[in-house]
């Protein structure tokens, strides 16, 4: 029986953890997993466990020197200044015990989730541990190691002959992911972040357009600092369907990193989790015109473990299957997750209004953002 | 940052005899808008710049006239006193230069020999550079007192934190007894050396405090 979707998970994939001070947790993917079997959301037989990346997948991407550097870092035996030179060792990417084990799982994940969409056993996967989308062909970036997402796009680019379209939502510029096709016109990538101007990576401005072959293939629309719900959806909606129609993909992309959130510690953008339920929804229905439902998700970036990720990322899995959760969270999700959790849980699934001041710039920001919006799709609309 | 690092090194030229045709033909195929022009000697006579090309051609209402104007040589047009420079060269001096004398080029010598080229791009890029906003990392601005021994204050707290350090900018701040420092650092994770500082009395000018403000 074909399952319309999958979700890749076991816990193989909670082993990616650099230390019990960085902000990048793995337990989220374990908290979002939890609230969607306590939710009845999500059954046994949905669940498709995931296979470790080979070295010969890891490279399609990744540099030999750089995948060795890794093996090397994870048992202890690679030099200070060796590993600085690969992006590892930082405090961003910090060293652990078997981190190559560690990334290939996340690796092999996405992988999974790719191959079922593309052999049509699935219409919709879920790769939550995955959309690493900072780490680069020979250098480690950004909490990310080996990059997900650029490898199954080529992956299905070789074994399937696929036109890919990535649509980035995470509020950090997906830049590993842009870079690694920047000269590629058969693979579009479209950012949606806060402004580089601040936040790290700190590009992503609209002026990255693809380079060679791939000129206009790639689109970045940098949302001022304070964004909210509305508005980053304006540009969020107007980008995909604009770009999706431009391009034609076979399949698509998202990395769905859930730090744009009021609450998220590392970002400035102000959305709530009405972006969250919408997000994925509208990506549904771009994969169903498009690209008869192929449709790959994978996580990201996201900071706030306990009030953000959970149900933003429960939304995608919800999205895929056209439930639409509201009213309160399971009770037995939240018994479990209190006592260590860093803040009260959420007890419904909608944020409560008022959790910020009122922005005073709303209404620049706005139509900031919509300059930036109107410059970002400029390629394509002079041209239809 | 110096002249030699930034410079074009390979420079196309024209011999003085060289006509004003040959030349414009040549700046429209290399798509370029500076011509440095060379004596026989190799030194530099001249700089050829598309203004100059354009005060030599014709209104494009009168293309066909005076064809023979283009047959007189590139000297007769050229720009003979060239603001130039040295390898050596700082880029701050040479973006002086840029801004005082509003130039757009400038020949960089050696024994008055042409080495290499500088246009405002070069500059531009050497400032991009500088800033560090080629590499990843995020932007931290510190208002400081305007007094010795600061930056290091600050900096040695970055160290502390193992961060890496692409570039530092200071701002003058619009209250005298201050001033902004921008650094950019390697990190996707400021945080915790954002809490340090502010826990030591300094004013973090970006970023916001988590939850905090709204405020730019």
């Amino acid at each position: 029986m074909k399952n319309e979707s999958i979700f890749v998970y076991s816990p193989d994939l909670l082993g990616y953890k650099f230390n019990d001070s960085h902000p990048f947790n793995q337990l989220r993917v374990q908290l979002s997993y939890e609230l969607l079997k306590d939710s009845g959301f999500l059954s046994a037989n949905e669940i498709i466990p995931p296979r470790q990346a080979t070295d010969e997948e890891i490279m399609l991407i990744h540099d030999k020197g750089y995948v060795n550097a890794v093996k090397n870092a994870g048992s202890g035996n690679l030099s200070k200044e060796t590993a600085l030179n690969y992006g590892l060792g930082t405090e961003d990417t910090p060293i652990f015990t078997n981190m190559h084990e560690a990334s290939s799982w996340i690796v092999g994940a996405t992988l999974t989730a790719a191959e079922w969409v593309m052999e049509g056993k699935a219409k919709h996967a879920l790769s939550l541990s995955g959309g690493l989308h900072h780490g680069f062909r020979g250098k480690a970036s950004g909490f990310c190691i080996y990059n997900d997402s650029s490898i199954a796009i080529e992956y299905m680019k070789q074994k399937y002959k696929a036109r890919v379209l990535y649509i980035d939502t995470d509020a950090h510029h997906g830049d590993g992911v842009q870079w690694a096709f920047y000269d590629d016109p058969d693979v579009c990538t479209l950012s949606i972040h806060e402004t580089g101007r601040y936040l790290f990576p700190g590009t992503g401005s609209i002026h990255e357009k693809g380079a060679g072959k791939g000129y206009g293939y790639s689109f970045n629309v940098p949302v001022d600092a304070f964004t909210e719900d509305d508005s980053f959806l304006e540009c969020y909606k107007k980008s995909i369907w604009e770009v999706a129609d431009f391009f034609k993909p076979d399949v698509i992309i998202t990395q769905n990193g859930a730090d744009a959130h009021y609450y998220d510690p590392l970002t400035h953008l102000s959305v709530t989790m009405k972006t969250y339920a919408e997000i994925p929804r509208i990506a549904k229905e771009v994969a169903e015109k498009y690209c008869g439902g192929r449709w790959i998700a994978t996580g990201g970036g996201g900071y706030d473990i306990w009030r953000v990720v959970p149900r933003a990322w429960s939304h995608l899995w919800c999205a895929m299957n056209n439930i639409e959760p509201s009213g309160r969270i399971a009770e037995e999700w939240i018994s479990r997750w209190e006592k260590e959790a860093k803040h009260p849980l959420p007890k419904t699934w909608e944020d409560e209004t008022g959790i910020y001041k009122p922005i005073p710039r709303k209404d620049e920001i706005t139509s900031k953002n919509r300059a930036t919006l109107e410059k970002s799709m400029y390629s394509i609309r002079k041209s239809s | 940052m110096i002249v030699q690092d930034m410079m074009l090194k390979n420079v196309k030229t024209v011999g003085s005899d060289t006509t004003i045709g040959t030349a414009l033909q040549l700046m429209i195929n290399e798509d370029i808008r500076y011509l440095p022009v060379i004596d026989t000697e190799g030194k530099l006579a001249g700089l050829v710049s598309d203004r100059e090309m354009k005060d030599a051609s014709p209104s494009i209402f009168h293309q066909n006239e005076h064809p023979e104007d283009f047959e007189q040589p590139v000297s007769t047009i050229m720009k003979e006193a060239v603001f130039t420079a040295h390898p050596f060269d700082i880029a701050e001096e040479l973006s002086t230069i840029f801004y005082d004398q509003h130039v757009g080029c400038i020949p960089v010598l050696e024994d008055h020999k042409l080495v290499g080229l500088i246009t405002e791009r070069e500059m531009l890029y050497a400032f991009i550079q500088l800033t560090g906003t080629h590499q990843p990392g995020s932007h931290l601005e510190v208002a400081v007192k305007n007094e010795a021994g600061q930056l290091a204050k600050v900096a040695s707290v970055l160290k502390d934190f193992h961060l890496n350090i692409s570039s530092v900018l200071v701002y003058p701040s619009k209250d005298e007894k201050e001033k902004i420092v921008v650094f950019r650092v390697g990190t996707m994770n400021p945080l915790p050396v954002i809490e340090h500082l502010v826990k030591n009395g300094y004013e973090i000018k970006w970023p916001p405090v988590p939850g905090e403000s709204n405020e730019e």
